[in-house]
């Protein structure tokens, strides 16, 4: 039995420890937002967090898991009260096929957290890792910045000014 | 009385010696001359200049990532400090539009610069003086013929003294052999061809060879194994550790396309040099490889035949192992769970719709410090076409700090066979230190 802590709730997973946590996710915890694309951590289709770090989880065996937090896109809001990122993803609408969006969300989700300013280019050099085949890379890119706004709206005022400061001085 | 006697005595030595070296080190400057006019050089040594250029990277250390080809700033991280290679298009202020090939063959055969500056030997001019005339001319009218740029080359930062160009003339004295190529009468044409292209041009050595405290590439060493910004660079003489000995044939390919199917994919800053070679024609990379499977020479049998089992296994789609160890990957044991669920999908033959060369043939795994493999976990590794994606992923935060030291603990003594190295934990904060100060990072 492993342990794993996924969206803030811990689960015991009864898997081999090798085991790639895309595949627990999908098929034992029934969290289906992290897609499998190549299975190689080349497209960024299974992309998640893991502390705070944008991660390929196809190639992350649960085995390095225990004791770490795990975020999918079902942690960042739900369908009712969707969170920054998943909003500015529903303004754009920025979803084609849809299936490269949950990575994209998590990469750009853990680019903002540590990064509430990040520029345009710093977004682009970003979600370079994640492959989008039908194109819709602007609308993306528009959908993270709408997010980065959101967040900073969010955290009231100050930290509005704050942002927007350092924005100024880039 | 007498003691200042002694002291006004010593003074004047001290004043004499300090004057005299300063009139040893002094160049006189070469007189500046009209940029050349485009119709100065023929096409054809044009594009030879090309192709020289190319073997002998002057790209990787004269332009910024990015930034506009030859115009300098590029920092080069040195134990003694950052020195930036210089602009090298023909802008006539800040860059060498105003030296004649006087200047210029100066620079690269004495380095010493048109003003009569001494250069410090980041610069490999140390290979450079023994360029033939021809190819000394050749790349003038390359760099010569290139778009200018006006990009003031940034200020070096080095420890007290060496700031003070004089100084350099003391390390010339020591070290520096200026001279050309002497070609070995016994060694037939092409390898000769070889040899003049990697000690002349090409300067495999200024990373495959040690060098010693004061920064000069220790003769006596030749081809021994170096470092490069934080990597190793292998040996390429008898102890070269590749589990497959290498070729003629393995290292041209490795060369020329940056991979080579038993030795794995050129990385970090062996890179560049594999980018470079895919530019210049096959029969010099051909010859350069000639000559240094020379220095490496013939393996003994018994590498030679461990090599052949291992190419074997391999060809026959098992992963081939080095040890007998208990938890071998295909072997019976169950393998490390982090190694199998991150590493093994591509690395282990059995399993891999990807091919990537087995660990227990990398040379990464058999070196004396871990820092290649922790590089290669850390920043993955990359094509040569830097836009393409990586051939493998970065693993920096899926796995902690301390998973990726016992990883490569595993991989090298379970795979690879080896005695465990010493300080994998502290060789891990060290490149993290190295990546944080961005060392050897472009300033832009
Ligand atoms: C390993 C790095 C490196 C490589 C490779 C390299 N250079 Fe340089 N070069 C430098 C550095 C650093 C300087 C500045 C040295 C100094 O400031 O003393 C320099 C200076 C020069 C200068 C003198 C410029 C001036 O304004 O003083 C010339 C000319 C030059 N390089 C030409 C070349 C050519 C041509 C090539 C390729 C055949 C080349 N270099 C390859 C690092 C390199
Ligand atoms: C700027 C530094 C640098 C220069 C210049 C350089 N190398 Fe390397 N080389 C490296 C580093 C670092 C590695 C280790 C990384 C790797 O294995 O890809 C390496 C790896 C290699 C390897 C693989 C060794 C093995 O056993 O795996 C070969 C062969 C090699 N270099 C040959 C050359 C030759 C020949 C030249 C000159 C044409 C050259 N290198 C110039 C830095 C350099
Ligand atoms: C997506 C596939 C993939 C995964 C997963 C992967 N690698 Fe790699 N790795 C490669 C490829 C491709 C190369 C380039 C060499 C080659 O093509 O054979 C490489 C190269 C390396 C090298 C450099 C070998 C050398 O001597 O130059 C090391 C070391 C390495 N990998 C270790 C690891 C470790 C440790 C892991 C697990 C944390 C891992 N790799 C996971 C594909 C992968």
């Amino acid at each position: 039995m492993i342990t794993l802590t996924v969206n803030g709730r811990s689960h015991e997973v009864d898997a081999d420890p090798a085991t790639p946590l895309l595949y627990v996710l999908r098929d034992d915890l029934g969290l289906h937002a992290a897609k499998y694309g190549c299975g190689f951590g080349q497209c960024g289709a299974c992309t998640v967090m893991v502390d705070g770090r944008a991660v390929f989880s196809c190639v992350t065996p649960i085995a390095a898991l225990p004791g770490r937090q795990i975020k999918t896109v079902e942690g960042l809001g739900t369908i009712e009260d969707p969170g920054p990122m998943q909003r500015g993803f529903i303004e754009a609408q920025a979803a084609q096929c849809g299936y490269c969006i949950p990575g994209m969300m998590m990469r750009a989700q853990a680019l903002l957290e540590q990064n509430p300013a990040a520029s345009e280019q710093d977004i682009r050099d970003h979600l370079a890792l994640n492959l989008c085949r039908c194109g819709t890379h602007m609308r993306i890119l528009d959908a993270v910045k709408r997010a980065a706004a959101l967040m900073r709206s969010a955290r009231g005022p100050d930290a509005g000014t704050t942002v927007a400061t350092d924005g100024a001085a880039r | 009385m007498r003691f200042l006697k002694v002291l006004f005595v010593l003074v004047l030595c001290g004043g004499l010696l300090f004057g005299g070296f300063l009139v040893y080190a002094h160049h006189a400057p070469i007189e500046t001359a009209a940029p050349p006019a485009a119709d100065t050089f023929d096409a054809a040594t044009i594009a030879r200049g090309a192709e020289l250029a190319a073997m002998g990277n002057c790209n990787s250390c004269h332009t910024v990532e990015g930034g506009p080809a030859l115009a300098g700033g590029r920092a080069l991280e040195t134990p003694f400090g950052t020195i930036h290679g210089s602009n090298i298009t023909p802008d006539a202020d800040t860059g060498i539009g105003r030296w004649s090939k006087a200047a210029f063959s100066r620079a690269m055969r004495e380095g010493v610069d048109r003003d009569g500056n001494h250069l410090y030997p980041a610069f490999p001019y140390d290979h450079f003086t023994k360029l033939s005339d021809e190819d000394v001319d050749a790349l003038y009218a390359y760099v010569m013929t290139r778009t200018p740029v006006r990009a003031p080359t940034p200020e070096n930062d080095l420890v007290f003294p060496l700031g003070f160009r004089p100084l350099l003339a003391g390390w010339k004295l020591l070290f520096f052999r200026p001279g050309r190529f002497a070609p070995d009468n016994v060694a037939r044409d092409e390898t000769n061809h070889g040899a003049y292209l990697v000690e002349a041009l090409a300067h495999c050595g200024a990373c495959h060879t040690p060098r010693n405290t004061l920064g000069a590439e220790e003769r006596s060493a030749h081809f021994a194994g170096g470092t490069s910004d934080g990597w190793i660079a292998p040996a390429l003489d008898h102890k070269n550790p590749a589990p497959v000995p290498w070729t003629q044939e393995s290292l041209a390919r490795y060369l020329r396309s940056g991979f080579d199917r038993h030795h794995g994919a050129a990385s970090g800053p062996m890179i560049e040099v594999a980018r470079n070679l895919s530019r210049v024609p096959e029969q010099d990379v051909a010859a350069m490889a000639r000559y240094v499977a020379s220095v490496m020479g013939e393996p003994a049998p018994e590498r030679a035949e461990k090599g052949r089992a291992l190419v074997a296994t391999l060809e026959s789609g098992r992963t081939p192992v080095q040890t007998t160890g208990s938890s071998a990957p295909g072997g019976s044991a169950v393998p490390d769970p982090i190694y199998a669920g991150a590493c093994g999908g591509c690395h282990d033959a059995e399993r891999g719709a990807i091919d990537a060369l087995p660990l227990s043939l990398a040379t990464a795994a058999r070196l004396e410090s871990p820092q290649n493999l922790l590089h290669a976990v850390l920043e993955g590794v990359h094509p040569r076409n830097p836009k393409a994606a990586a051939l493998m992923p970065s693993f920096d935060g899926a796995l902690t700090d301390e998973q990726i030291a016992r990883l490569a603990d595993y991989v090298r003594t379970e795979i690879a066979g080896e005695p465990a190295w010493r300080d994998v934990a502290g060789t891990l904060a060290k490149i993290r230190k190295g990546a944080a100060s961005g060392s050897g990072e472009s300033t832009k």
